[in-house]
Parts: structure tokens; sequence; C-alpha cells
């Protein structure tokens, strides 16, 4: 589990109020550990999935809103493949 | 974080050795701290100037900082993040966390899941913005600590703890003092910035104070006790004898209070003879005085040579 603080200061130029957006948005799951957000393995891999479409593939706000939800459907269903 | 060395100094990336040397010359003559007392805003330059120019006159380091490898203030950077992180995760069981908000069976719609993602976000918990304040702080709170109120601009009062040592510039985070949360999110923090007045008598160095000490004629030459207003309250100190204009006194530990692992700095003292008003058995004496060593204080100055 890592702080938000902790979360940001790996991963470079990612402002608090920016992750926190996210968080608030959906993209990025978090959870509330007292006052504090906290985030799992899988959340810091995610973060940064999202930098490096933003930053890599320099994909907007909202198309990468549709892109993640479109590759999350994809593992989702990857998953179940792998299940069967 | 430092700026960009060669924004600092003004020159272009690809610069001679030669550039950089006459571009950080320049800026040192026009802001040097001895050249320029009382203005802050020139040491701040000169600091940066010399910094810049120290990891840019290191054909090793300028080479490294060209490369990205480290920054601006030659500290490491982290290696580039490998892509494919986020696969591993999404393809374990766990990646179920990031499960889509619809049924995948039905694949009429793949948009689906952003529609029921957005009004979700919605309703979830939102946590509260960090607000940035500033609190001046007196320069002796500063020094001793001390507890400061902060008036919100919605007229909410807030108690900052002042640890001693902060300088202008530091910020203190107060949890929890920001935003409020929206559906039940966490409320931000405050964050406020400092800025340290100054004192019409001492001068920080770092932990140490320093402060002009006026003495008479006869403390300078016989020394003995006088009283100083140290930060604390008035302070009985006795002074060498003998004692020129320029002779520093340092009083161990009554600087900037300790905080935490850090000992407390020191009060240096640096005395100013004074004169005083015309004195009639003063001027009397030093006529028929014979010094026991005669001696001309201003010999390392070559006056004898024409």
């Amino acid at each position: 589990m890592m702080t938000l603080e902790l979360v940001c200061a790996r991963f470079q130029g990612l402002a608090p109020e920016e992750l926190r957006g996210w968080v608030a948005a959906g993209y990025v799951r978090a959870d509330a550990e007292g006052e504090a957000l906290v985030f799992q393995e899988i959340d810091v891999a995610r973060i940064g999935l999202i930098l490096d479409l933003r930053e890599t593939l320099a994909l907007e706000e909202e198309p990468l809103a549709l892109v993640l939800s479109l590759l999350d459907q994809i593992y989702a269903l990857r998953r179940r493949l792998g299940e069967g | 974080m430092a700026e960009d060395p060669y924004k600092v100094l003004g020159v272009a990336r690809d610069a001679t050795p030669e550039a950089i040397k006459k571009a950080y010359r320049k800026l040192a003559r026009q802001n040097h701290p001895d050249l320029n007392p009382g203005k802050p805003e020139a040491e701040a330059r000169f600091k940066a100037a010399s910094s810049a120019h120290d990891l840019l006159s290191d054909p090793d380091r300028r080479a490294r900082f060209d490369r990205g490898e480290i920054d601006a203030e030659g500290q490491e950077m982290p290696p580039p993040r490998p892509a494919g992180g986020w696969r591993r995760h999404a393809d374990a069981a766990s990646g179920g966390r990031y499960d889509p908000n619809v049924d995948l069976g039905d694949f009429g719609d793949v948009f689906a899941d952003l529609f029921a993602r957005q009004r979700a976000a919605e309703s979830a918990p939102r946590p509260g913005r960090d607000m940035a304040y500033q609190l001046r702080v007196p320069f002796l709170s500063a020094v001793l600590g001390a507890t400061e109120q902060l008036v919100l601009p919605d007229g909410r009062q807030l108690s900052v703890r002042i640890p001693p040592g902060v300088v202008s510039g530091q910020s203190l985070r107060l949890r929890g003092q920001g935003g409020p949360g929206r559906n039940g999110g966490p409320p931000g923090n405050a964050v406020i910035e400092l800025e340290v007045a100054d004192h019409p008598l001492y001068r920080r160095e770092g932990f140490d104070l320093h402060l002009d000490l006026p003495v008479t004629l006869r403390e300078a030459v016989l020394g003995g006790p006088v009283t100083v207003p140290a930060p604390t309250g008035p302070l009985r100190v006795t002074l060498p004898a003998g004692s020129d204009t320029g002779r520093v006194v340092r009083l161990r530990g009554k600087g900037v209070a300790a905080e935490g692992n850090r000992a407390a700095g020191d009060l240096l003292l640096t005395l100013r003879v004074m004169v005083g008003k015309p004195d009639a058995a003063l001027e009397a004496f030093l006529r028929d005085w014979k010094p026991e060593h005669p001696q001309n204080p201003r010999e390392a100055m070559g006056e004898a040579t024409p």
C-alpha cells in the first residue's frame, strides 16, 4: 500500500491534484485509510499505464477514458478466456 | 527543483565552455551577495548561477545532464519506466479490481461501460482540494518556535505550530484543513507557505544569529560584563579585555532553538567600539599618553609606500 504522496514521488511530473482527479473520475481505484488515500500495487501499475497513454501516446483526457474502458473490457475477456 | 542550468545562465545548449564561463562571470559580477547587501534576490540569483556553472563547467556532468541521466541539481534521475507493467497485473486474477461496470456477455454496446463509469464516478468519493495559504511569521517565532494564528478567507482560524528554524518559502502542511471532500471523500490539506519577517537587530545565517553589539571604549579596553539582548531575553556576557571593533564573540546554543535531532544554533556578537561624545578628560589623557606598544593599524595597507 502506498500513500498518494509516495505515488506522486515515484512518477515524475504527476501532481497530487491530478491523481486525485483520476481517482474521482474512476480511472484509478484507491482505498481510504482514515483520512488518506492509499494505493495497491495494481493501482500504481494503472497509474503507469495512464501516464504512458498520455505522454508516450499523447492521448487527451476524453479518448483516455474511452481507451481505458476498452482496455478493461479486453483484459476482463482475456481473464475469462484464461480461466476456460 | 532547480531550473534548467542553460536557462539560468542564458546560454544555448551547445554553448562553448568559454561562453558558459563568460555568462557565469557576468551574472556573478551583477549578483554577488557581497556586492549587493540587503538584496536577497541577488543572492538567490548568484546561488542559482553558481550551481548552474558547477554543473555545466564539468564536461562529464554536463554530458550526463544533456543525456537526462541527472537533473539540474545533479541528482540521479530514475531509470525510464518499462512499458507493459499494467498487463502483468491485468492478466492476473487480481485484475478484477478494474472489471468493467457492464455484463461482458452483452456485446451490443462496447461503450456502455464508459457511460456507466461516468455515472459511477459522479457519486464516487472525491477527496477535497489542497488549499494554499500564506502566513507571515515574526522573526523571533521562526527562531524560537511558536504557534501562530492563521485566519482563513472563510473566517475560520487555524493554529499553526511553527517549528524553530523555518525559513521564508518553506511550507507547512496541515492535514484535513483544505477543501471539503465530496460523497464521503477525505478533505484536502492546507498548505501554508511561510514568509519570515526581518528583525531590526538580528541577522540569520542558517541556524546562527548575528548581532552587532556596540561597546564603550572602557568595555573594549578593560573587558568585563555587559548585558546582551538575546532572543530569549537579556543575557550577561563577560567580554575579554582588549577587544577591537569587529571581534566576534560566540555564544553557543543561543541562536535558533533546537528542533528534533538538530542542535541549537549560536548567537555571534560582532563588537563595535563606540567612542562617544567628546570628553575633555579622555582627550587630555590621550594627548599625554605614550603607548606601551606603538603600532600603525594601517600597516597592512602599505601606507608607507607613496
